[in-house]
């Protein structure tokens, strides 16, 4: 499975800058593999966030090329991004619950989108809002929920379709460090049994310890330095997470 | 902590969503909140739409109007026959008379009797009406089998004063041609309303649709970064807009159909020849009928316009 030409993510030497700032992210060339559980750290300001938005689509790159799923995203027309982002699932730092719609119909959102028959998004919604223990508040709206109940919603809706890939931005911020873990068993069992590759960014060092093949990319001031050749080819896992510079943070 | 519910992958291959989505449309309605287009537009419509209406009942009145007294009036001519002395009056009259009634066109002659003249004039000239110190031309009425063209009735001109040197013919819609063009002038200005309007209502839902994305932009960016389509986004806005536009339509329709049927009430109280022919046929209704319609789909239109522009700027 892990072979070059079947890589998820490829960029090659991109850089980001917002309007005419100075670039925040620079000379980024790495490859995503599939099935891979990677940890994304770096300082706040570092540009983690930057980079997963190039990641979910949300922001072309200022420089340099991305492909994706085989497929160049420099020069592909924007009508064909909706059947990418459909194989993405995100956690956005903001969460980015849609107001108007309750915690059952934001985690529904993804299916829907898709097209999934009603009875189907019935059941799947209902265990994962089980799951992350918010079977009682399904009929809630985002402004009534608290900040670990609206991150566990963003979450659902995350994991809900099975995305190819996961993407996550600080999805642990605010629960407790048993939810958390909790959570990450749900991105560690779509890792596992689904085969998505997962991107978490993360300043929690405790997180990192918890995924034992996961490996560690690390922005420092807009460039990604690679701790645990989780950027070499082919990627070798963590060498136990507590290992490396990972240590100082 | 169990095994996380992870969803059964779907029987059908995931990839073909984009022809699904063609296919099958997801109930957009749970999609996203119905977004409003605030609350004016509605109104807006309604009164537009009601404007359109008058507008339209009326010009379409006034049009009836100038078709019915042309009709009468182009269909037939006034031949005057100038001579002071009487008796040669009256036989250039008859000699018109004569030549007259043998034309093709002509259906009726009728040569207008002194008296009736006098009788007309009396109230301007007092009894130098019957002294016959005043010369009276003979009046002929000539009623013809159809509308006759300027041509036509120069011909008959022609044809008469060969016969009838003194001979003078007026067709009798040229008296009335400052009035026909003040109908016309009048049906244009219904219709350069009617454009106007159209043009508000345009802008106004314009201005209302840029208003709704902007405020529901946040929901509409989490849309797309989740996979929604633009046609998805788009059906979801027009959805709002077809219900508010023709709720606004059918108001504004009622509104403009109460406000034509009063002034109808009161035209036929003049009960003047005038209006005669000024009312509105089935098929004006239908045209009527068919502004409601063209209003929302209008706003439809320009709405899924400006729609598709804004869409096209977002990523
Ligand atoms: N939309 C934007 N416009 C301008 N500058 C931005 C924008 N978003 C981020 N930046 C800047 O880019 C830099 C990187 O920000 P980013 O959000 O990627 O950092 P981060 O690593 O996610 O930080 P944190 O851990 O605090 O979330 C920061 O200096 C930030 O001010
Ligand atoms: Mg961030």
């Amino acid at each position: 499975m892990n072979d070059r030409s079947a890589e998820i993510v490829k960029f090659d030497n991109v850089g980001l800058r917002y309007g005419t700032d100075p670039e925040v992210l620079s000379n980024l060339s790495f490859t995503l593999y599939p099935g891979s559980f990677y940890f994304l750290t770096g300082a706040s300001g570092a540009g983690k966030t930057s980079l997963l938005k190039l990641l979910y689509l949300a922001q072309r790159p200022s420089r340099g090329a991305i492909r994706m799923f085989g497929q160049d995203l420099m020069t592909m027309p924007r009508e064909r991004l909706p059947d990418l982002r459909q194989r993405l699932g995100v956690v956005f730092q903001n969460f980015r619950l849609v107001p108007h719609l309750t915690a059952f119909d934001n985690v529904a959102l993804p299916l829907r989108l898709a097209g999934a028959p009603e009875a189907r998004v019935l059941k799947a919604v209902s265990d994962m809002l089980e799951w992350v223990g918010l079977a009682h508040r399904g009929h809630a709206i985002p402004a009534t929920l608290s900040g670990g109940e609206q991150q566990r919603v963003a979450i659902a809706r995350a994991v809900i379709a099975r995305p190819r890939m996961l993407i996550a931005d600080e999805p642990t911020g605010n629960v407790d460090p048993d939810m958390a873990l909790k959570l990450l068993r749900l991105f560690e069992a779509l890792n596992n049994r689904v085969g998505t590759t997962v991107v978490v960014a993360t300043h929690d060092v405790h997180l990192l310890k918890k995924v034992p093949d996961s490996l560690i990319m690390r922005l420092n001031k807009g460039e990604l330095s690679d701790p645990t050749g989780a950027l070499r080819y082919p990627p070798r896992p963590a060498a136990g997470p507590a290992a490396g510079p990972e240590r100082e943070l | 902590m169990s095994v996380p519910p992870l969803p059964e992958a779907p029987e059908e291959a995931p990839a073909t969503t984009a022809t699904t989505l063609t296919a099958k449309p997801p109930r957009a309605a749970r999609l996203l909140p119905q977004p409003r287009m605030g609350g004016l537009i509605p109104w807006v419509i309604a009164i537009l739409i009601a404007l359109v209406v008058i507008a339209a009942a009326g010009g379409l009145a006034l049009r009836n109007l100038a078709e019915t007294a042309r009709a009468d009036l182009a269909s037939a001519v006034t031949v005057q026959v100038i001579e002071p002395n009487p008796d040669l009056r009256d036989q250039r009259g008859q000699a018109a008379v004569a030549v007259l009634q043998g034309m093709d066109l002509v259906r009726s002659v009728r040569l207008v009797p002194q008296s009736e003249l006098a009788a007309l004039l009396e109230p301007w000239l007092g009894t130098a009406a019957t002294s016959g110190d005043v010369p009276i031309p003979a009046l002929i009425d000539v009623e013809l089998v159809r509308r006759a063209s300027p041509a036509e009735i120069a011909a008959i001109e022609t044809a008469l004063t060969a016969a009838v040197p003194d001979a003078r013919v007026d067709a009798q819609g040229d008296w009335l041609r400052p009035v026909y063009r003040a109908l016309a002038a009048l049906q244009w200005l219904a219709l350069g309303l009617i454009a106007l309007i159209a043009l508000a209502t345009a802008a106004a839902v314009w201005l209302a649709s840029r208003n709704s994305l902007a405020q529901h932009r946040e929901t509409v960016e989490i849309i797309h970064l989740l996979g929604g389509t633009d046609r998805q986004i788009t059906r979801t806005f027009l959805g709002t807009v077809l219900r508010e536009a023709a709720f606004g339509a059918i108001l504004g329709t009622a509104f403009g159909l109460g406000a034509v049927w009063l002034l109808g009430q009161q035209f036929a109280a003049l009960d003047a020849g005038m209006t005669r022919g000024g009312g509105l046929a089935f098929r004006d209704w239908l045209v009527i009928a068919a502004v409601p319609l063209g209003g929302v789909l209008l706003a439809l239109a320009t709405a899924r316009m400006t729609i598709a522009l804004a869409l096209r700027n977002m990523l």
